[in-house]
Parts: C-alpha cells; structure tokens; sequence
C-alpha cells in the first residue's frame, strides 16, 4: 500500500537518517567507481577516466542534497536540523542566550501574566459556575446615573417571571459579618443570594444542599446557611456531621445547611465569599431592615443567563420592554429607571469594571514591553549575523536559496522564542495571583483575584511567542538577502562586517526602544500625577485629623434599645479621652465600598422633571457629626443629642441639593418627604465627597441616626493622636463596657481615601515598574548600539586623533551621536504619546493628558538613562590607540 | 496504481526508468545507460536526476533497492521493479500513448 510505505519511508528518513544517509553516500561513491570504470574500459588512463567521471557526476555533495530534497519528511528533517544547530548556537554563546531568553521571558512572561489576569478576573471570573461565557449582570438605572445602580427584589423578581431570553436570574449580593467560632472572631464576607442560587450557577454543595425556593421569602423567616469549603475546613476543622449545626451570624443562629465545593468562591470578582445565606434573612445583614417587598429600595446585585444563541442585545431590548412596563405600573418608584446588561467584565457592582480600565492600559504596556524586548533580542541578533556573515555567505555559496537561509534564521528565531515563552510561562504563573498583592488587605480580610492560566491565556501567550519570532528574526533574515557573495567569500570574516544599512537598521531599532519606553514613561507620570492629585484632593471633610473605625453590635446579637445604650455610653467615654476633640457616630463611613443608601424623596413646593430620579443617596449620622468631620454648614444648625426619638424629625441636605430643589434659596423651615416621612431641613452642608473623590456633586442628605435606624456602627473620631495610640484607647474603651465586643480596624480618613484610590494606585505601580524595565531595556540597547558604532569607527577615531582631536573632542561626539539618537526617539514618543494618553481616560483626575510636566520629566529621565548608557562607549572612544587603530583597521 | 498526474518531464523520466528496469534488476549506472540505449541516445540522464527520481520511486513503492555485486565484483546499488511498479508502467504507457497521439493528431491538423 503506497500510504503504508510513504509512512514507513518518512519514519525511516527521520529516525535513521545516518543510515539512509550513508547509503546515499556509498551509493554515488559506487556510481562514481563505475563510471570511472568504465572510462578506462573505454581506454582512458585512471586519472582521466576519474576526472571525466566527476566532471559526468557533477559534485557528490550537489547529488546527494538533490535526493535528500526529494526525500519524503525532508522538510521536517531539515527543520530539526536547523533546531538542533540553533541550540548549538545558544550553547555556544550563552551570554547571549542568557541575555535573549531573559529578556524575552520578561517580555512574554509580562504579556502572559496580564492575559490570565484578564482571563481570571474579567473574562472567566467563575470558573466553577457552568456556563459563565453566557452569564451577564443586571445593572439597574436611570437618568441621572446612567453608570448602574442596584436593582429592587420586587423588580428582580418580575424580572424572573417575564424574561423569556434568560436561561435563569439569580441574586447575589456581597455583604459581611464578624464570624467568632471558639476563641477567634473575624471579618467575613459572604452573599445574600436568591433561593435558586445554587441550582443557577450548577455548583451543588459537597455536603448537604442548597436553598428550598420557598426560603427566599418572609422576613427573618429562613436562618440557613451554606458555607465555603474554605470555612468548612479551616474554622470548623472539616467536620463531617456539620449540617444541621448552627452559627451565629450577626446575632441570628443559622443552621448551616450545605457546604460549597472546593475552589467555589462565590460570584463576585474582588471577595471571595465564604458564606450564602438566602435573600429572606436581608434584613439581618444589609441596612433599612425588610426590603423584599419595598420596590423603592434597591440593594440587590443580579446576574442573567442567557439561552443559548441569545445575544446580549435581544435580552437587552426584551428588559427595555419589561422596564418600561414596570415604569408605567410603578410610577412612584420606577419613575425614569432602566436595566441594563452588562457582559461580566463591565459588571458595574464588583472589583470587575473599577479594574477593566487599568487592565486595559496594562494590555498596550505590556504589548510596548514585548516590542521593546523583541527590538532589544533583534539588536543582539543582529550583532551576531553580523558576526555569521561568512557562514551565511559560505551556505548561499554551496547551493543554499535565501529562502532556506531564511527557514533557518526564522527556525532559530523560534528556538530563542521557545525558550523564551518557557520562561514567560513560569513568569506567568508565579504572577498570576500577584495582583492582589497590590491591594491593602480592609478589615483583615484580603482580596481574592486570582489569575486564570487556561487554554485560551496558553494559546494567547503561543501566538505572542510566534509574533516575537517573526519579529526579532525579520532583521537579520533581511539582512542576509543582501549579502554580496563574491564579495563576502573574498574578505575575512571579520571586519567587513557593518556598513550603513545595518547600522541604520540598529540605530532605527533603538529609535522604536526609547520612544516606547518615553511613552511609558509618559504614561506613568501622569497616573503618578494624578495619584498625588487625588490624595492631595480634599473630599470636602477634614482627611488627616479625622479616625474612623467601627463596633458591629448587631453581630454581637445586641438589641437596638441595648445597642443604644452601649453606644451613649461607649461616646461618652471616648469624648473624655485625652487628645479626643469630638466624636460621633454614623452609619457609613464616607469613599468606602458600603457608602450609602438611596431612599425616594419628595420635596415641598418641587414637582420633579419627569426624567429626574425620584431618589437620593443620604446617610444616618449622630450628633457633632459635622463638627468631627469637618464638613463646614453654610446654614443652619448641626445635629445634637436633642433631636431624638421624641424630637421633630430632622434633615440637614447640602448646596447641590438646595441648587436642584430650592434653586438656591434657602431650605431652612422647608419640609422634605424620606421614606414616607416628613421632616425640617435645620441645615446646609457645603458638598463633599460621599463614595468617590472622583464623582461629580451629588444631591445628598443627612438624617439624625437616633431618629432612624440606630444602627450606626462607624464610630467617626476628631484627634491629633496617633491611630495606633487611639485605637488601644478604643478597644480598651469598648472591652470595659463589654468584653465580647472587639472595634474594627481604626483607620484615619486620609487612609481611607487612599484604599478608594487601589486602581490608580495599581495602574502606576505596574506602569511604573514596566517603564522602569523598559528603560532599562532601552538602555541596554543604546549602549549595545553606540559600543558597536565605536568599535566600528576605530580607524575614523584614530584618524581624528592623529590629526589632532582631544579626548573631550572624541567624548563630544560619541555622546551627541548618543543623544541625536534619543532626541529623535524623544519625539516620536512625544507625538505617540500625545495620541495615546487619551486612552488613559478616567484613570487621570485633574491631570491633562497633555501635561507638560509628566512630558519634561520623562524626557529628562530617559536623557539621563541616555547619558549613563553612551558613557562607557565614548570613555573607550578616548582610549583609541591611535597608531594601532591605523595600523590594523 | 496509477498515481497522481505528473508534470510531463517528470513523468517521462519515470516512464522510461520503469521501462528500462523491465528487463531486469541493475544499478543507477545500468538504468542511465539501458535509458541511452532504448532512446538511441536522446536521453542521456544525468546523476543529478537519476538519483533523485530512483529515491522518489522507491519511496512511492514502484522500485525495490538492494546491494549487490556489479560485473567486476564492485559493490552496487540494484533497483527493481516491484508490482506497484509495473502497474504503474502500464498507466503511464496508456496515458503516454494517449498524449503522444492527441499532438499528433494537434500537429497534423
């Protein structure tokens, strides 16, 4: 059977090639004796007869090759041939493999590192949940904040019964609570999720079960919880008769009724969850107590998954529809209010859209660096097929085409690549966890953002490798199409190497370095800038006298009317502190995740424009609560101990409020309509910042907490005293009213607003640490460059010694030509830069794109780097012998 | 087993290996001179493209190789004809035959 012997042929060729090899040898050699044989029986003397022979047989070498070529497999022989050189090559020269594969595994490694973060934190964030690539999230919205707000249960839950393109809705909602099992109490985080949770994302519990459908509804009325296997193991110890025990949470026994499987970590990108407890048991762990029946308030966090084939689109107009329907039915609440569809890695409610653009600008650096490191690897190749002229030119001179010569440089190309990616991989996966490693653990509790090496990150990184190949290996293969082969056999293999096309080629290689690493450079002033704007920025509240912490009485399983009384009692003590010049109690702490809560309002004499949200955002705060802030009153009074209970209801709004509602008169006697109660504006607030330093003014109110919910648990404190000092004070404080009690984390306000700034605070790390290395790589390729330039120029450097130029001359010029050198790659970063830090975009706050100063100071930096990189050369430039250089150049 | 067309030099080339190696097994000097003969001198084949296509042949399965004495006792390299081969002799005759008569008859029109 032919394909049965084209088989066996290819795996004789390939397997034994010596043997097939010497027999083609001895095969020609016979052929050649034969000839020559018959030569002489043709009467001709041996020497003749051989001569004429050979001259018949045309070159053994020129035979033999042309079989080879017809030889079934020979392509792919040839190929192992060239891979088996190429790592001679790196064997042989392992500075320069060393140099190379470093490079490129940073190069590679850095490009790998960011895919799988993308891949496990935006793309694939849930990897145990089925189907996750046809999961999308429900944002709420409305005119005002077009961004996405949370939705209502009400909402949701009509939301469930009329979509018709979603495979199924559930609910999962972050939330946290401080667990105490035994001796140990911590912070937790865990969902509040909707009955059908688990069966939706098809991860069934290891042990015992999810929710029942019905223990999503009544108030209070289901105290189940499913635990991580997390939990499960480290704070139960992995015991196996644990369903059916209970747990308190925030004061409520539970009974733990499944157990998650392992590597489970909930549905949110930034927490891992390690509790789910189902939507009925809300009012023990959000604020404003029993929401499921109150379409006004929107706190839940949804997901969707879509049918197979169903575009986001067509879901999206079928939740236009139900929207619109939910408007007409529900005025008073859903007055100007959408839903939108978010693919996962915009979902607006977790750590995934805060993190999307500063993973977005880490793509292109990333993508700048493996340029930078593929000019850098092709400079070094590029010495080296300088140095392989002769051998190239002696391969072109026995019978090999360009285009094998160029199968040959792409092959090793590969092999320095192959390496490389290697390299890389292992970069990558000694990363790939290392994002978190750059945010501030809150509470005790660390982030969770892990990174996803997966096929798609592998077949990613492969092409990058393949990409680096071609473009590290396209030089010097270029370049060999233009070898002169007379003229190269001629001349000795060193010294006729160089010449002006390739020292343009290297000089153009170095351009393309240093105006990428200007870019970076560029790039990472500005996010600097801006960091520094932002943490200089006031938030319109006093940032460094100011220390908050919290004492979460609920999980302690306190009543209100007990909490109260702690809690009068606890202030007291910290007001007579030393060094304390106020305090107060709040319910949310201003820029930090749980900021603060809407409500719908109703102002007197206000009629609302029919597209203007019926909501506002307000917070719960004690008395002195302004005064400890620093938050100044334009008018008015502030809260005190008297407006209680028994009091006239109170609000204190701010000055975008009184611009909207009173167009700037004054609201003081005015009267406001919160959650269906009526009450007397008794002040005006100047605007601050309430969840972002970076958000535009905002309506906003304020509430006494002892008229509304009681449950401030932030403890906000005025001092010069130092947090550490302070929160001993505390702890010791609240240990003497109550030894089961433990404080929060106390932190000052500016601390607080630095934890709000993590994405800027990444994006310049990271921004900052690749322009650092893509400098240094740039320098390493300036240096190679003008080192080569002087060893090349020897004979032109003595000549202008002989006739009388000074070492201060020969130092001039070597450094101008260094500095030419970056001047023209300064400005055409300069010009690629002004194009590109647009895409900054929302990163930069305060800072023009354009910026003069992050312009300057990156183009001083890379001056110097210049500077350090070219003095070496020009230093040995002044050391020409001149008579030598004469003589042997 | 008739094969793949092939380029018609190629193919001749083949056509007339296979011919020349009907009369019996010999070595690549044997086939180049048999090919002379039969051709009355018109193809002398040199080594350069008798080697290759042998190789090729063999590898296709038409011809067998095997080491063997020459007429002065000189180690040789011996082809022969397999099955494969003469079947794929008489596809290559029939189709040689059939081209040879078309431009025949395209040169006499």
């Amino acid at each position: 059977m032919p394909t049965f012997v084209t088989v066996r042929s290819f795996l004789r060729n390939l397997l034994s090639f010596h043997g097939v090899d010497a027999d083609l040898d001895e095969e020609v050699l016979s052929h050649l004796e034969l000839l020559t044989e018959e030569n002489i029986r043709a009467g001709m003397s041996p020497k003749e007869a051989q001569r004429v022979a050979r001259i018949e047989l045309g070159g053994i070498e020129q035979v033999k090759e042309q079989v080879r070529e017809e030889l079934i497999g020979n392509w792919l022989r040839s190929v192992l041939s060239d891979c088996r050189y190429g790592l001679r090559q790196l064997r042989n020269n392992p500075g320069f493999a060393a140099v190379a594969v470093l490079t490129l595994s940073l190069g590679i490694g850095a490009n790998a590192a960011v895919f799988s973060w993308i891949e496990g934190i935006l793309f694939r964030p849930y990897p145990a949940v089925t189907h996750q690539e046809r999961l999308v999230a429900i944002g709420g919205t409305s005119r005002d904040e077009p961004g996405g707000t949370p939705l209502s249960w009400p909402d949701f839950q009509d939301l469930q019964r009329s979509c018709t393109l979603c495979e199924t809705l559930f609910v999962s909602k972050i939330t946290g609570t401080t667990l105490s099992i035994g001796e140990r109490a911590e912070r937790t985080t865990g969902s509040i999720v909707s009955a059908n949770y688990f069966d939706a994302i098809g991860v069934p519990p290891v042990l015992g079960r999810g929710f029942f459908p019905e223990e999503d509804q009544g108030q209070s009325a289901h105290p189940v919880v499913v635990i991580s296997y997390q939990l499960w193991q480290d704070r139960f110890r992995g015991d196996p008769q644990i369903i059916g025990k209970t747990q308190r949470l925030n004061g409520v026994m539970h009974t733990i009724v499944g157990v998650a499987p392992e590597g489970f970590y909930g549905t949110f990108v930034g927490w891992g969850m390690n509790f789910w407890v189902p939507a009925s048991m809300e009012d023990i762990f959000e604020p404003d107590g029993y929401k499921l029946e109150d379409r006004a308030a929107r706190w839940i966090e949804a997901y969707a998954r879509l049918k197979p084939g169903v575009m986001r689109q067509e879901a999206q107009q079928e939740f236009a529809v139900i929207s619109r329907r939910l408007e007409a039915e529900y005025p008073a609440t859903n007055r100007g209010r959408a839903m939108r569809l978010w693919p996962l890695w915009q979902t607006p409610f977790n750590n995934a859209g805060t993190l999307l653009p500063t993973l977005e600008i880490m793509l292109a650096v990333v993508a700048f660096v493996l340029l930078i490191a593929c000019a850098n690897v092709g400079n070094l190749l590029l010495v080296r097929s300088s140095a392989r002229r002769h051998e190239m030119s002696v391969r072109l001179a026995i019978g090999a085409g360009a285009a094998r010569l160029w199968r040959q440089l792409l092959t090793e190309g590969l092999v320095l690549s192959l390496f490389g990616a290697a390299g890389g991989l292992l970069v990558a996966y000694w990363c790939r966890h290392a994002l978190v490693l750059l945010f501030p653990a809150r509470g005790g509790v660390q982030m969770h953002l892990p990174g996803e090496i997966d096929w798609r990150v592998l077949a990613l990184s492969a092409a990058v490798c393949l990409v680096t190949t071609l473009l590290m290996s396209l030089v010097p293969a270029l370049q060999t199409g233009k070898i002169d082969l007379a003229h190269a056999l001629k001349m000795e293999s060193a010294g006729v190497i160089g010449g002006r096309g390739r020292a343009w080629v290297r000089s153009g290689l170095v351009l393309v370095q240093v105006s990428l690493s200007f870019v970076l450079l560029v790039g990472a002033g500005l996010l600097m800038q801006s960091l520094l704007k932002i943490r200089t920025a006031s938030p319109g509240f006093n940032t460094r006298a100011v220390q908050d912490t919290a004492i979460d009485l609920v999980s302690a399983a306190y009543t209100p009317a007990r909490a109260q009384i702690f809690q009068d009692a606890l202030i007291e003590r910290v007001r007579a502190l030393p060094g304390v010049e106020s305090a107060a109690f709040a319910k949310m702490t201003p820029l930090s995740y749980v900021s603060s809560t809407s409500a719908p309002i109703a102002v007197d004499g206000y009629t609302p424009p029919p597209e203007e949200s019926p909501t506002v955002e307000y917070n719960e705060v004690g008395d002195n609560y302004f005064v400890t802030m620093g938050i100044p009153l334009v008018a008015g009074r502030e809260f005190t101990r008297a407006d209680g209970e028994k009091a006239a209801l109170a609000a204190v709004v701010n000055e975008t409020m009184v611009e909207r509602n009173w167009q700037g008169r004054s609201p003081l006697g005015q009267r406001l309509q919160l959650k269906g109660r009526w009450m007397q504006v008794v002040g005006v607030a100047k605007d601050s910042k309430y969840s972002s330093v970076r958000e535009k003014s905002t309506p906003f109110l304020f509430v006494p907490l002892r008229q509304n919910s009681l449950r401030g648990s932030v403890l906000n404190i005025r001092t010069p005293v130092a947090p550490q000092t302070m929160a001993a004070a505390i702890a010791r404080e609240v240990h003497a009213l109550d030894p089961s009690v433990a404080p929060y984390e106390l932190i000052t306000m500016q601390e607080q607003l630095e934890r709000s700034t993590s994405p800027q605070r990444v994006a310049v790390t990271l921004v900052g640490v690749l322009g650092g290395l893509a400098l240094l790589l740039a320098a390493i390729g300036l240096y190679g460059v003008m080192s080569y330039t002087v060893s090349q120029s020897t004979r032109e450097l003595g000549l202008r010694m002989a006739l009388g130029a000074g070492s201060s001359n020969l130092l001039h010029l070597v450094l101008s030509r260094g500095l030419a050198l970056t001047g023209a790659g300064v400005l055409l970063g300069a010009g690629t830069a002004l194009l590109l830090t647009r895409l900054l975009g929302n990163l930069l706050y305060q800072v023009s794109p354009r910026d003069p100063l992050a312009f300057g100071c990156a183009g001083a930096v890379i001056t110097v780097a210049t500077l350090a990189a070219c003095f070496l050369p020009a230093w040995r430039a002044t050391r020409t012998d001149p008579v030598r250089a004469l003589r042997t150049g | 087993m008739p094969s793949e067309p092939t380029s018609l030099l190629q193919g001749t080339l083949d056509l007339l290996i296979l011919k020349s190696l009907v009369a019996g097994e010999m070595h690549g000097l044997g086939v180049s001179r048999r090919i002379q003969q039969i051709t009355g001198g018109t193809f002398a084949v040199k080594p350069g493209s008798l080697f290759p296509a042998l190789h090729r042949m063999e590898e296709e399965g038409w011809i067998s190789s095997f080491w063997g004495e020459s007429e002065n006792n000189r180690r040789a390299k011996y082809y022969r004809l397999t099955k494969a081969g003469q079947r794929q002799l008489d596809a290559e005759t029939q189709r040689w035959v059939r081209i040879s008569l078309a431009i025949g008859q395209a040169l006499e029109a």
